[in-house]
């Protein structure tokens, strides 16, 4: 039986429309049946090989209700998030489209996201972009035409109002589900929360956290959230992830702009003994410690060169309580036409007659 | 080159190969290396915002001057004074559509992001810039100085994004003529 979050005629088609919901895709299906969902990011590949994105896609599959294709993520050069998502839609896979300000201006943005729309993309995450100074290209020109704000409000507009930032009318609005960063462990801390609150007005509707490692800072925030009542407008995703070793931890929170790392948890990995082991470990601590935090509804899952490593956390954290999200199945007559294909090659002698019988008369 | 900031990841790996590199560059900017006057502004922002209201007063009861000259023929003076008098207060841009009194004072187009509605998740522990390491964030301090404000709340508004063709045009004139027009439609309809 095919899974209940998927189109009976296809995986790669959309779903049926339900009340309330702004998309046809899985993971606001997930979200708004109050169920805990869980993302992952995946690695973009320097290659023009759509395979290189299929394989990376497999690893989640069974375990995640959205991948996240990001732009340029740091800065660097990849398969951009579009050519990403167009072949993981083909798939079936509900992938969330990043789109970062750096690259792009306006009239591009909006021009993308009708063609994401088009090609089956449910759910988009609006983003500023780090600077081009953390990337490989730092002579790059920044293009910031928009904010993640402004984007948010762009996109909103071109859905429910199904215009352009022009006024100009769309004769099918894209139907997105819309996301939104959040970093609550950068300065100016009090603002955090009313920053959330403007992504709210803008038109967030899930966020997805920075990597969380500090869960008192966390829950200190959340709090916040709760008092301003924004974790029943929103979807808030946390983000966590596993660190290879204290070494890489050391590097991240030196080099990598806004990623916020206690020491006591640089301590804990220097100390153990097995380092990759413990980092794994520290990870599925911190997803059962924000799992019960009041108004979080998922977790983002950034394992960052190890992909592999998400079934296993998400597995042992336990979070999905024995829910199978959406997988990929081999469709059932995939093995049939490869069976024929190789007797054709082979040169076998093929009776059309009889097969035509057999198709019109026992299908599958 | 002396020593490479830290946050940044691919300079640091240049400026480790031994190439080469100009100080103070960035990609939107040479750095500038004194904020002290622009920092200056936000801790005083209350009182700018009392005297931008008084001076924007002002500039509405001139309205009839600058109808009879005509709004086209003084533009290019008052940008001139306006570019000068906020470029040595705020490090104006002139971006053409002030939000100063939205963002505390702190003029959001310093930001390396020219973002408008907020500090980007890249703000380093001590409250400086992802970008450029040795300036105070932007929006660090838009936030302190709207603290002082009486219209503080002001910077909960989500800005539009920026109009480019607005660019090194006066704000100043564009607010006068709006509030003019306003003043007259009311004026219609009472």
């Amino acid at each position: 039986m095919a899974h209940f979050d998927e189109n009976p005629l296809g995986p790669h088609l959309p779903l049926d429309p339900l009340p309330g919901h702004s998309s046809l895709g899985r993971l606001e299906r997930v979200l708004r049946r109050g169920e805990f969902a869980v993302t992952a990011e995946l690695n973009p590949p320097d290659s023009a090989n759509p395979e290189d994105v299929y394989e990376r896609a497999a690893i989640f599959d069974g375990w995640v209700d959205g991948i996240n294709a990001v732009d340029a993520s740091g800065a660097n050069c990849h398969m951009s998030s579009v050519g990403i998502c167009a072949l993981l839609t083909r798939m079936g896979y509900a992938p969330i489209m990043q789109i970062a300000c750096r690259d792009k201006n306006r009239i591009a943005i909006q021009g993308d996201v009708l063609g994401a729309a088009a090609m089956g993309v449910c759910n988009i995450m609006c983003l500023t972009g780090d600077g081009v100074q953390a990337g490989d290209q730092p002579g790059a020109k920044p293009v910031f035409d928009l904010d993640c704000m402004s984007l948010l409000e762009t996109v909103r507009i071109m859905r429910d109002n199904a215009k352009f930032l022009s006024g100009r009318k769309l004769t099918t609005p894209p139907k997105v589900f819309l996301g939104a960063a959040i970093n609550p462990f950068a300065p100016p801390y009090d603002f955090r929360p009313y920053r959330l609150a403007k992504k709210i007005e803008a038109g967030a509707q899930f966020v997805q956290s920075q990597y969380c490692f500090d869960v008192p800072m966390f829950r200190e925030y959340m709090k916040k959230v709760r008092d301003l009542g924004l974790h029943e407008k929103c979807y808030i995703l946390v983000g966590v992830g596993p660190m290879a070793s204290a070494k890489t931890a050391k590097w991240i929170r030196s080099n990598v702009p806004g990623i916020h790392i206690p020491d006591q948890i640089i301590a804990r990995l220097e100390g153990a003994q097995d380092q990759k082991k413990e980092g794994k470990q520290l990870c599925i601590d911190i997803i059962n410690e924000v799992k019960e935090i009041e108004g979080v509804s998922g977790i983002h899952v950034m394992a960052y060169r190890q992909e592999e490593y998400v079934a296993e956390i998400v597995h042992e954290s336990g979070v999905l309580k024995g829910r199978k999200p959406w997988t990929r199945e081999p469709n059932p007559v995939d093995s049939l036409v490869a069976e024929r294909l190789e007797e054709a090659r082979a040169g076998k002698e093929q009776n059309q007659q009889e097969m035509a019988e057999i198709a019109a008369h026992h299908p599958h | 080159m002396a020593d490479p900031k830290p946050g940044n990841a691919a300079p640091a790996k240049k400026a480790a190969t031994g190439a080469y590199t100009p100080a103070g560059v960035s990609p939107n900017r040479r750095a500038r290396h004194k904020y002290t006057v622009r920092l200056w502004a936000v801790r005083h922002s209350r009182f700018f915002e009392w005297f931008y209201n008084r001076f924007a007063a002002a500039f509405l009861l001139l309205h009839p001057v600058w109808k009879l000259f005509g709004y086209e023929r003084v533009e290019r003076p008052i940008t001139f004074v306006e570019r000068h008098v906020k470029g040595f207060l705020f490090d104006c841009r002139m971006c053409g559509q002030c939000a100063l009194s939205s963002t505390g004072m702190s003029c959001p187009m310093n930001c390396p992001k020219q973002l408008r509605n907020g500090p980007c998740g890249g703000v380093r522990a001590n409250g400086n810039c992802e970008v450029e390491p040795d300036m105070p964030c932007v929006w660090v301090q838009a936030w302190k100085g709207s603290q002082n404000m009486v219209n503080g709340n002001a910077i909960m508004n989500v800005q539009k994004p920026v109009n480019q063709s607005l660019r090194e045009t006066s704000s100043w004139l564009r607010v006068t003529a709006e509030a003019a027009a306003a003043r007259e439609t009311a004026g219609r309809d009472a």
